[in-house]
């Protein structure tokens, strides 16, 4: 039986796939971040040097984590939207948006509250500090150019070249910004073995897989809502039982 | 029949050809020169005229400066062309638009990037710089300043014809041109030190090749969106 791997790349059909699957991220996504706070707040030890404070890692990592990972499936979307000009792609790309800004907002508010304990200031002009900024920078252009162009197939394809273009920009801007300035604690989390606690390994995981699937949830329902708006006038979408009553 | 044009015939005729109609109204090239001079001067008087910080201060609000300059002769990069249909007609000479696009930026950093060189030593003296710091001054923002028109081309190609496009296109370029801004005065501040610009330098020209061979083949590619 031949495969037909296009069938969901039709809007039409991946509303009704994207309603399915959402709750079966939604859900997990809600038990494990109850799971993982817990776990970070009231199971793992106390830190020897940054006592209490250090607990807000259990949110700022993996929304940092998060928000460059965001950037990244965000611009491979748009890739594909402009070699296979699959609307649906751009649409994606366009859904992911809002939460990787979202996640990059969080890292530095988290960062900040962090820095004011640790090193006594709100905000220092440290490397990662500042190219987290400039991703959030890049999340707002993004969003800022696609709502200020009226024809969606435009807005679509100008964004998508934004974004790669940011993307072939991202390391580079991450490699300035760390050679101009480095305060920021080394990386606690290496590919060989860390120096953290396991209950705080366990917790900053499971924080870390909830705001995974946070994302996809709110991606995909972000996406019904767009394909919902572009298609306003097919049959399709009139035919649907939630737009008929 | 015409003979087909070899390519840097092309490039020659649209830089000239720009280059031409920017004499013709002077005005732009100069508001952009003063624009750049003003915020400049500005910040002594925002901050205080002590020598010693401004002479620490002034590669960066050089170069910051030079940035918002660039920034501010964006959007005449294409929407003169773009709204009496000259770019349109561009697009259908079977050219490559590639060549065409890398013309406009050349004669765009001439009438914008060159003169904000040329004029950069003098205002290195308000700042009390010395003068191999202002020797390298220039030589980054010799480097750096094409830099600024080429990656800007693709933002003013994107936002052709939008509304607000003037600020839009800051906001999607400047986030992009960090990198150049940060080695661009980090050369000055270098040699200010006592150490050598010389790694500055190579990396800012090493961003002048790789913009080079990408960012007229990706603003060609963003025209072609925005004209569709």
């Amino acid at each position: 039986m031949a495969i037909n791997w296009f069938k969901y790349s039709a809007p039409s059909t991946f509303y009704g796939l994207a309603g399915k699957l959402t709750p079966w991220f939604a859900w997990p996504a809600a038990l494990l971040f109850a799971v993982g706070l817990y776990i970070g707040f009231f199971v793992a030890p106390t830190d020897a040097i940054q006592s209490e404070a250090y607990r807000i890692i259990f949110i700022h990592v993996p929304a940092s984590i998060l928000s460059m990972f965001i950037y990244l499936i965000m611009a491979g979307y748009a890739a594909l939207g402009l070699i296979f000009k699959t609307r649906l792609s751009a649409m994606m790309a366009s859904a992911l948006a809002p939460t990787g800004a979202l996640f990059a907002f969080i890292s530095l508010w988290t960062g900040a509250l962090w820095g004011k304990p640790m090193w006594g200031a709100w905000w220092v002009w440290d490397a990662r500090l500042t190219s987290e900024l400039i991703l959030l920078f890049l999340y707002l252009g993004f969003i800022a150019l696609q709502a200020s162009i009226e024809d969606p197939r435009r807005a679509d394809k100008a964004s998508a070249l934004l974004a790669i273009v940011g993307s072939v920009n991202v390391p580079i801007i991450y490699y300035s910004v760390q050679w101009w300035n480095t305060l920021h604690q080394g990386a606690t989390i290496k590919m060989t073995g860390t120096s953290m606690h396991v209950a705080m390994q366990q917790g900053m995981f499971l924080v870390l897989a909830a705001c995974w699937l946070y994302a996809i949830a709110v991606a995909l329902t972000r996406v019904r809502s767009i394909i919902l708006e572009r298609e306003a006038n097919t049959q399709w979408v009139k035919e649907l039982p939630e737009v008929k009553q | 029949m015409m003979s087909r044009l070899t390519v840097f015939g092309l490039l020659g005729l649209v830089i000239k050809r720009d280059l031409l109609l920017a004499m013709r109204r002077r005005a732009d090239v100069l508001t952009t020169l003063i624009f750049f001079v003003m915020v400049v001067s500005l910040f002594p008087l925002g901050v205080g005229p002590e020598p010693d910080m401004l002479r620490k201060m002034a590669g960066g609000v050089l170069w910051v400066a030079a940035l918002l300059a660039s920034m501010l002769s964006l959007p005449r990069m294409f929407s003169a062309d773009h709204i009496d249909g000259t770019l349109e007609q561009m697009m259908l000479v079977p050219q490559s638009l590639t060549v065409m696009v890398l013309g406009k930026i050349v004669a765009h950093w001439m009438l914008s990037g060159l003169p904000l060189v040329l004029i950069a030593p003098v205002l290195g003296l308000q700042f009390d710089m010395p003068a191999d710091a202002i020797g390298v001054l220039m030589l980054a923002l010799l480097l750096g300043t094409p830099v600024l028109s080429m990656i800007g081309a693709v933002g003013a190609a994107l936002t052709l014809g939008l509304r607000g496009g003037g600020v839009l296109v800051s906001l999607l370029v400047l986030p992009l041109t960090i990198p150049v801004l940060i080695f661009g005065a980090g050369a000055v501040e270098a040699v200010s030190g006592g150490m050598d610009a010389a790694s500055n330098l190579s990396l800012l020209g090493a961003f002048l090749l790789f913009a080079l061979v990408f960012s007229p083949f990706v603003a060609a590619q963003a025209l072609r969106i925005s004209m569709e």
